[in-house]
């Protein structure tokens, strides 16, 4: 048991304890992003190089420690040094040499290797000047909510979550308000789920609040199964005791004494974090019977999920906890009333999870300062693709797509034009560039046929074929398809089928009405959430990139060169020597030339059979 | 999702038998661990065959056809050992825009084998997974617990030759 004085002790003591220059803290404090994506990119070695080298110096005041998710993926590794007095220094791309001198240069002496640092790799500082990453473009429309502490703090170390106002809410919420009370500033504050529905969080809550039972449930979701999204797992290996939090606050407000993670087991480090951080609560009193000697009692327990996309859906999830296969149940009865176990159930996302202790905290204002008229506060969003700078980004809502893509995001690579932003993976749409101006939330996205989704985001250019597009979310959802309902299971198959016609050069225009007929079809009869939306990438396609389609139907062409079977061979005419040995292999007589002349291949002769490609000795026959 | 399942023999040992025993034992009172229990035995044994499927559902009074139903809806469970390098490839959006779908053609063409088989030798299976949450250094795919970002298919045989020693 801890009062509110012994908590703001603790939290004292910790900040010291990891301030820069501060007689209790470190002389400095060097952080090396350590999330899944650091590790992938190499920091291991990094890590490794750093304590290697401090130590051969003797600088035993120096403390390095392994953060979550920087946030700029392409730039990882990623070390940042706290030192006293002056600005954090970013350095980006690292490796173990690049390390070393660091150590020695920066930490030893004090001089800053400019070559290292963010600035110098984005070409936005000048020779020799040091920005800060906050000055960068990448940043500087950003502002950090939900994922405050990513990247700040050592995410199992309930000591420093709790240096940066940890369990503040919690006790202030234990101590001062009604289970009322932190449901209206939730109202208030405007927050709506950050899982891909956006429904308003206090309203959710003040449902199953309103459901006497003698038993309650919070479930967080952390199944994020859009593939190519990492919102949610960069916040549990980054600051896990901000979702222990929120769950404790949730159990609160709706009279739940336990509480369900459910994470997709791809996500070690999440896992392990978590687990860590619920522990360490629980020894602490934050969790377990009693808190804070309020009478308040409430426990939390992780479950794995097994790789099913509509394991996200909130029915599906709770089926799954139950240790069956998960299946999407009917709704109504919808979880406030019958969820987990029969019981009353709320359930949130990640996200949504992960900004309630600073709503709480700080108050709704704090939160609903932010954002548009509908949509408050901030979204992250899991930038990647065709674009610069990958990474994960927090937006305020109404930031525009072309802010994210051009000005964060470096616009696309290799002097490739855009071609659209995929939202809502494979539930939502694209966005072409005609509607690259429009300002991002909830029902902007939904109006213009996409939707917010749980903040994947994917850029394309013009080297992608939007039919392929299309038939890789359908591909997807056919995958996922639970089974349970034939529209989702037999419609989806009937619009693959049809799309590979498609992109095999094999469909007639009549296929084209017929995809949209079956998808509206199953979009209107579809049992949950996945078969509802699973059509949404086709018909989001075929508005804004019919022509493409029709490329493929009536001239059997693939204007991006993206689908195999419609690619033709050429001959280079520069490459080709004229040695006639593709003519003589070519079954169909489609290649023209005499010896020594650059040949011709007639492509309405031609069947593609890749003969000739197969017998050139110059390279000088392609397929586009 | 239709899953291989392996025609080779089972063949497990007492120890494998004595921590699947352990842990069954610390779940068998409450059915809602059978996916626990599953993800478990498949950390003992690599793989959940027949055999495993059967000491489960007895250990935990389950009907044998409620843990195959749920071997089979998951991804996560495999009806057949992997090979000693397991390669997956990420087929995540991020990655498939960015051609992974070419790498992957090529790794499968390297090992003559397919999604979900393993090379005769042993030595190699392949799978295509969904974001590995590497996004940034897409193309990714994985050996074992190694990643390989930034691919093409041009540098597969180099990354199998490593591993083919
Ligand atoms: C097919 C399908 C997949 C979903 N996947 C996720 C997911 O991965 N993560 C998530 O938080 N919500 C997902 N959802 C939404 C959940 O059903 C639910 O609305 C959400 O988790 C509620 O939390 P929120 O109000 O905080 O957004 C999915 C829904 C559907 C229909
Ligand atoms: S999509 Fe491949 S790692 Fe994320």
């Amino acid at each position: 048991m801890i009062s509110v004085a012994e908590l703001n002790e603790w939290r004292n003591a910790a900040k010291a304890k990891i301030t820069a220059g501060n007689a209790q803290g470190p002389a400095m404090r060097i952080v090396v992003g350590y999330a899944t994506c650091g590790i992938a990119a190499g920091a291991a070695p990094v890590l490794e190089a750093l304590k290697r080298e401090l130590a051969s110096l003797g600088k035993t005041d120096v403390l390095v420690e392994e953060v979550g998710c920087i946030g700029m993926c392409q730039y990882e590794p990623i070390v940042e040094i706290y030192a006293p007095g002056e600005q954090k220094i970013t350095y980006v791309l690292m490796n173990a040499e690049k390390a070393a001198r660091v150590v020695h240069s920066h930490v030893a002496n004090g001089k800053v290797v400019a070559e290292y640092t963010i600035g110098a790799a984005t070409g936005e500082a000048k020779e020799g000047e040091v920005l800060p990453l906050t000055q960068t473009a990448f940043y500087q429309k950003q502002r950090r909510v939900a994922l405050r502490n990513c990247g700040v703090i050592d995410p199992e170390s309930l000591d420093q979550y709790i240096a940066l106002d940890g369990y503040q809410a919690l006790t202030k919420t234990l101590t001062q308000l009604q289970p009322g009370d932190v449901i209206q500033i939730l109202k208030d504050s405007g927050l709506r789920g950050r899982g891909g529905g956006g429904f308003p969080t206090g309203l959710k809550w003040s449902f199953t609040a309103a459901n006497a039972a003698d038993q309650k449930y919070v479930v967080c979701n952390a199944d994020e199964g859009d593939p190519g999204a990492f919102m949610d797992r960069s916040v549990l290996e980054g600051d896990p005791h901000a979702v222990v939090e929120a769950m404790a606050l949730c159990g609160y407000a709706t009279g739940a004494t336990e509480g369900y993670v459910y994470v997709r087991a791809e996500y070690p480090i999440a896992v392990k974090h978590l687990e860590k951080a619920i522990d360490d609560a629980r020894a602490k009193g934050f969790l377990g019977k009693n808190i804070f000697g309020s009478g308040f009692d409430f426990d939390l327990f992780v479950r794995l999920g097994a790789g099913a996309f509509v394991c996200g859906e909130e029915t599906a999830l709770m089926t799954s906890i139950e240790g069956k296969r998960g299946e999407p149940r009917p709704r109504p009865p919808y979880p406030a009333v019958k969820g987990l176990f029969g019981k009353p159930t709320t359930e949130n996302n990640v996200e949504t999870f992960a900004n309630v202790p600073q709503i709480i905290l700080h108050g709704a204002e704090s939160f609903n300062c932010l954002g548009t008229q509908k949509s408050k506060g901030t979204k992250v969003f899991a930038l990647g693709g065709k674009i610069q700078n990958t990474g994960l980004v927090e937006i305020p809502m109404g930031t525009t797509l072309r802010e994210i893509i051009e000005e964060i995001g470096g616009g696309i690579p290799n002097g490739k034009r855009f071609k659209a932003a995929q939202t809502g993976g494979p539930s939502g749409g694209c966005i072409p560039e005609s509607l690259i101006d429009t300002s991002i939330d909830y029902d902007n996205l939904t109006a213009i046929g996409s939707m917010m989704g749980s903040g994947g985001l994917i850029v394309m250019d013009e080297d992608n074929c939007m039919v392929d597009i299309a038939r890789f979310f359908l591909d997807f959802t056919v995958d996922e398809s639970c089974g349970k309902c034939n529209p989702c299971r037999i419609g989806t198959k009937r619009m693959m089928e049809i799309l590979n016609k498609i992109t095999e050069g094999k469909a007639t225009m009549q296929d084209l009405d017929k995809l949209e007929e079956l998808a509206y079809h199953i979009k209107e009869n579809s049992l949950c959430g996945l078969g509802q939306t699973a059509p949404n990438p086709v018909l989001a396609t075929m508005k804004h990139f019919r022509d493409e389609y029709i490329a493929h139907v009536a001239e059997k062409k693939c204007p991006a060169g993206v689908c195999k079977a419609l690619l033709n061979y050429y001959i280079l005419p520069e490459k080709c020597k004229g040695c006639t040995a593709c003519k003589r292999a070519c079954p169909t007589n489609a290649i023209t030339g005499s010896a020594k002349e650059a040949h011709v291949i007639n492509n309405d002769q031609c069947i593609k059979c890749g003969a000739c490609q197969a017998t050139c000795k110059f390279g000088a026959i392609v397929k586009k | 999702m239709v899953k291989k399942i392996s025609k080779l023999p089972f063949n497990g040992t007492p120890e494998q038998a004595a921590q699947l025993g352990k842990v069954i034992a610390q779940h068998k009172h409450d059915p809602s661990q059978l996916m626990t229990v599953m993800q478990k035995a498949q950390g003992i044994y690599g793989y959940l065959p027949y055999e495993v499927q059967v000491i489960i559902a007895d250990g935990m009074d389950i009907p044998l056809e409620k843990v195959y139903g749920v071997s089979t809806f998951y991804a996560q469970f495999a009806l057949s050992p992997a090979g000693k390098y397991a390669v997956s490839v990420c087929l995540g959006t991020a990655c498939y825009v960015k051609g992974a779908q070419a790498v992957f053609d090529r790794l499968c063409e390297e090992l003559g084998i397919g999604a979900g088989e393993c090379t005769e030798d042993g030595l190699f299976s392949i799978e295509a997974c969904r974001c590995i949450g590497a996004c940034g250094l897409a193309p990714v795919m994985m050996v074992n617990d190694e990643v390989y970002g930034n691919l093409t298919p041009d540098k597969i045989p180099a990354i199998l030759a490593k591993y083919r020693g």
